[in-house]
């Protein structure tokens, strides 16, 4: 496991923070789209496409890379956001969020370079990435993939973005029941356990604590961690790699709505509601204020 | 005396020899494969068959997972289970993401009939058809299923095929050719067109030595491609003959005759007749007895023939 530095965990809580704004800025441009679950993983998106993932955005579908996938469709603008900041496509293209004409679609459409599975309606992201991770790690030759086939399974690694309302799904337990028998230990689920789902608390939508204690028992290894902890993201996300034999997940404490004080802990931020002008400046003027204490960039 | 084939034991074999040609090929099963003969496959081939166990969501969304990394993904359960239960996963991801999964639809219409309603498939049809992307694939016989099996693999896109359970008249010999989307003109004639597709293609062939008989020579239309319809084969059927008759092994609600409708009606009307299951669901017993109590007779056809040609009168 590496150390990592100050200057990386501080440059990655930055590009979360310009995560946030930029997603602030394509949901009152849209007026509409959710808010509050984007914020409660924007750490952990920085960290991934910014540290983490080898992904190649001048060749997306290079088939060495690893695979993101975001379960949790209706984060889209933050998917969104962090590719464009990645350099998958122009950030300009941000603009063009859930307005027609457009690739970046209310939710991820594959038709967008950097984009791994379809997702909105929630659940299948831990079945189909554990799909992808036997597979990728099946050692054979792989004909269709590559003119010189390959001897050895693929290195590449299945990292998987889940909610914890989420997890009411009944196809989520399916497909970490086939993780677990297979013993995939290229796949990696994160729980952004913001604690909040459409209408209210997960604790009094359906209650789904003890999460850690039933990835457990489902086979997993676990991992709990402050999710808007950069360096906890970082270390979790090296440890689980260092565990071959099982599937990992990360439960990420966090908060939904984390950045604009008048958003955390509301589900009403979830998506139902598009900031008034009032609102939006004030958030704005949160998250710049946010921005601007992490200091300077130090291109570390 | 009519000659009879297992089907399953067809796919079975088909699958066995596809993996001898392809290393690619991935067969996944909802633990139901002692029913519809993938166990054939993972005896061959243990190191690539997945048994996810009784999780049909988890069957279509793990093949997802597999088809998105070079790999060929066939899934195998039974047909209605991924036409109401696994359907979400399947227009998600197969059809709206485009993930090229194929979808064996085991015991379809009511070829399971021992057990019952429960495990019939009847709207299959009409539910896959109406998913943008989507092919429909339904083999007529034994030597039909070997046929199809590496076009279906080599579609570009997600394939639902529709596979019967038990043995079925023999139709076709190994000089059988078909295409997915190119309707097979099986017998020729003038008078009607009975379309047929599955089992009841051999029933629309019965009814037109019967008709014959009578003086009416009916042209039979194989469309084991429901979708996407031979529109050109539809359309000539209704300009040369006049009258057509559709028959099917399923709801007459949004299947082979409601795509036939769709495309007569718009192109070149003529009078059509529906043979196929009512508004209703089925009930236990063996299988002649089952088809025989829901109409889906050769008989009935040459009735419905009778009309459709009256109705040219009118």
């Amino acid at each position: 496991m590496h150390q990592h530095t100050d200057a990386l965990a501080l440059d990655l809580a930055r590009m979360a923070q310009q995560l946030r704004i930029d997603v602030l800025e394509m949901v009152v441009r849209a007026k509409s789209g959710h808010l509050g679950g984007p914020y409660s993983s924007a750490e952990i998106l920085a960290a991934l496409y910014f540290h983490h993932l080898h992904v190649d955005p001048d060749d997306p579908s290079w088939p060495e890379r690893d695979r993101f996938l975001l379960s949790k469709g209706h984060a889209a603008p933050i998917l969104y956001a962090v590719l464009a900041r990645r350099g998958f496509y122009p950030v300009e293209e941000l603009e063009t969020f859930r307005r027609f004409p457009t690739r970046l679609e209310g939710h991820p459409d594959m038709k967008l370079p950097g984009v791994e599975m379809v997702a909105g309606p929630l659940g299948h992201g831990v079945a189909v990435g554990a799909g992808m991770a036997w597979s990728l790690s099946r050692v054979v030759p792989k004909p269709s993939a590559v003119s010189a086939p390959s001897a050895f399974a693929s290195r590449a690694r299945v990292v998987v973005l889940l909610g914890d309302g989420e997890l009411d799904a009944g196809v989520v337990w399916e497909g970490a029941m086939f993780a677990a028998k297979h013993r995939l230990g290229n796949l990696t689920a994160i729980v952004d356990n913001n604690g909040i789902q459409q209408t209210g608390a997960t604790a009094d939508v359906m209650p789904t604590e003890p999460i850690a204690d039933k990835w457990r028992a489902f086979g997993w290894h676990v991992w709990e961690i402050h999710g808007h902890n950069v360096r906890e993201i970082l270390d979790a996300l090296d440890r689980a790699d260092e565990v071959h034999a099982r599937p990992s997940v990360i439960i990420a404490r966090t908060t939904k709505g984390r950045g604009v004080s008048f958003m955390e802990y509301d589900h009403r931020w979830h998506g139902g509601l598009v900031p008034t002008e009032a609102q939006y400046e004030q958030a704005m003027a949160e998250l710049q204020t946010s921005l601007s204490e992490l200091g300077a960039e130090t291109k570390a | 005396m009519t000659t009879l084939a297992p089907m399953r034991q067809a796919y079975g074999e088909a699958l066995v020899e596809l993996g001898r040609d392809r290393e690619d090929v991935v067969v996944l099963s909802a633990d139901v494969s002692n029913s519809d003969f993938s166990w054939m496959f993972a005896e061959a081939f243990p190191e690539r068959f997945l048994n996810v166990g009784i999780a049909e969501q988890s069957l279509v969304d793990v093949a997802v997972g597999v088809a998105s990394t070079d790999h060929v993904a066939i899934a195998n359960t039974f047909a209605f289970l991924f036409a109401t239960r696994a359907l979400e996963m399947v227009r998600t991801h197969c059809c709206y993401g485009g993930v090229p999964v194929k979808l064996m639809g085991a015991y379809a219409g009511v070829s399971d009939s021992f057990d019952g309603p429960t495990h019939n498939a009847i709207t299959d049809i009409a539910i896959m058809r109406s998913l943008p992307g989507m092919a429909i694939v339904v083999p007529a016989d034994a030597v039909a299923v070997a046929k199809f099996l590496p076009q279906v693999v080599a579609w570009p896109g997600p394939v639902y095929m529709r596979l019967n359970r038990n043995e079925v008249p023999v139709i076709f010999d190994d000089d059988y050719a078909p295409e997915i989307g190119r309707a097979v003109v099986v017998r020729e004639g003038r008078d009607v067109t009975l379309v047929g597709t599955g089992l009841m293609l051999s029933r629309c062939l019965d009814a037109a030595k019967t008709l014959a008989e009578e003086g009416l020579e009916a042209r039979v239309l194989e469309v084991h491609t429901v979708k996407p319809l031979d529109v050109d084969a539809i359309v000539a059927a209704a300009r040369e003959t006049g009258a057509i008759v559709t028959a099917e092994e399923h709801s007459v609600i949004g299947g082979l005759g409601g795509a036939v409708a769709e495309t007569v009606v718009g192109a070149w009307p003529v009078p059509l007749e529906r043979v196929g299951i009512g508004d209703v669901f089925a009930t236990t017993g063996a299988y002649d007895t089952i088809l025989e109590h829901l109409g889906l007779t050769s008989a009935a056809i040459v009735s419905a023939a009778r009309r459709a040609v009256d109705g040219k009168l009118r």
